[in-house]
């Protein structure tokens, strides 16, 4: 259908690996991006990697972001990145939001977490680096 | 076949069911990319036979509830099931939270199961404009039960009747007195009515009243609306529900009224099409900012600057 060549817009996974019930930041993170113009599809709580990995590919999404604040991420995120990897997705952008010890956020940048946000981070923070790391930076 | 190996690369990974595939397509569909565009072109002869059961009523009627129970039913009879599950566009800022998932939990490694959530980008109706497109995709991949949920809102997003072969409108008790059901649009298009939550107080009545406003007829001579009590949670009454869609399959192919749904749904369909491409072609006409000229000014009214238009450009064409 002939339509303003505008660029569709950025598709983003928000999940929540592991147990812990807190949700609100992952619904605040959620309402910034939708409200910077992105797709957000929301697939909430207690979510497993092998769940939120099948949601990705189903969704085709261009970058994941996941919230944990349960301290499993090292046990989670590693298995998330993997079945991205083995589910021959490409390189889905994957982004984490929590609280996450120095030591470990080295370690899962080195796995390949491409940013990685604290408490004190903004929400602005948070949606340019989402068009960034989807090459939307315009 | 020798048309088996004139279609593109991507139409023959999606009909062997290659899901990230038919994920990527129903992108491109979305997008309106050319080369989604073709694999659909490609693929439209081995179209048509999918069964599209729309689901619609208004917001928090439990939808979405309903659709994981039909899931698991669907999947108990050994049926492949996809689900495409509509959420609204900002008109502010173009963005969307389609939340549709968090109620379908189902396994993860089952590949009887799809689900894919679209924004409505604009579109009204209560559906995406793609939709048609992304139902066609999820056929050629292997899926003959596709579950459409439309936006949940009001009483005139009646669309779902342009796309779905059966249509379930989904009410809960206390939505209204009686007069509600006289109204026109979502009573209208229903095939079948359901009460969802079924188990609060006041659902007895809504049957009733439903059922009432069936056997009023008005719609298709040939069929009675049935009424089905359906808990989502519980659940209860999914078994029954989908008899009742099935019974309405059955209706629709023994009274010859499923071609004729789809001669309606088709023209629908190109008329849409055209009218989007005449629309396109329009606002670029050079024309336009002179004929605007007088209609701002007063002198002319919009309704003659229209016809005038349209007699000119007749008579330019054809």
């Amino acid at each position: 259908m002939p339509s303003a060549k505008k660029r569709p817009p950025i598709r983003v996974l928000i999940a929540k690996p592991g147990l812990d019930g807190h949700d609100r930041g992952a619904k605040v993170v959620a309402r910034a991006l939708r409200d910077a113009g992105m797709e957000v599809i929301y697939a909430g709580l207690r979510q497993t990697p092998e769940a939120i990995v099948q949601a990705a590919m189903e969704e085709d999404v261009d970058i994941v972001g996941l919230s944990i604040l349960s301290g499993a991420h090292m046990a989670l995120i590693p298995k998330i990145l993997e079945l991205i990897r083995k589910e021959g997705a490409g390189p889905i952008p994957v982004f984490v939001g929590g609280i996450i010890p120095d030591e470990d956020a080295r370690r899962l940048r080195k796995l390949g977490v491409k940013a990685i946000f604290g408490p004190g981070a903004s929400l602005q923070e948070i949606v340019e680096s989402a068009k960034r790391l989807t090459g939307r930076t315009s | 076949m020798s048309s088996e190996r004139r279609l593109p690369p991507a139409a023959h990974a999606l009909i062997n069911g290659d899901r990230r595939v038919l994920a990527r397509l129903i992108t491109g569909a979305e997008n309106d990319d050319p080369g989604a565009r073709a694999v659909l072109r490609a693929i439209y002869p081995r179209t048509g036979r999918a069964w599209l059961v729309g689901l619609a009523g208004p917001l928090g009627v439990g939808k979405s509830s309903l659709l994981n129970a039909l899931i698991s039913h669907l999947r108990g009879l050994g049926q492949n099931v996809a689900v495409v599950a509509v959420d609204p566009s900002s008109p502010f800022s173009g963005g969307s939270v389609l939340g549709d998932r968090i109620r379908l939990d189902r396994s993860p490694d089952d590949p009887g199961v799809f689900i894919r959530s679209m924004a409505s980008r604009g579109h009204a109706g209560g559906l995406a404009r793609a939709t048609r497109e992304v139902a066609r995709l999820l056929e050629a991949a292997g899926f003959g039960i596709i579950l459409l949920e439309t936006v949940g809102s009001g009483q005139v997003d009646v669309e779902i009747r342009e796309v779905a072969t059966t249509s379930v409108v989904v009410l809960v008790p206390h939505l209204g007195d009686e007069v509600q059901t006289l109204k026109a649009g979502l009573f209208e298009i229903a095939d079948v009515f359901c009460v969802n939550k079924s188990d609060l107080p006041g659902a007895d009545r809504a049957r009733r009243d439903l059922m009432e406003f069936a056997s009023l007829g008005g719609g298709d001579p040939g069929w009675t609306v049935p009424v089905v009590a359906t808990s989502a949670t519980t659940p209860s009454g999914i078994p029954e529900l989908w008899q009742a869609v099935e019974a309405h399959e059955r209706y629709l192919d023994s009274s010859g009224k499923r071609i004729e749904g789809e001669r309606r749904r088709l023209t629908q369909e190109i008329l849409a099409l055209a009218e989007s491409r005449f629309v396109a072609d329009l606002s670029r006409d050079p024309t336009l900012p002179r004929r605007l000229e007088p209609v701002l000014a007063r002198r002319l009214d919009p309704e003659t600057a229209a016809r005038r238009w349209w007699v000119e450009r007749r008579k330019g064409r054809t």
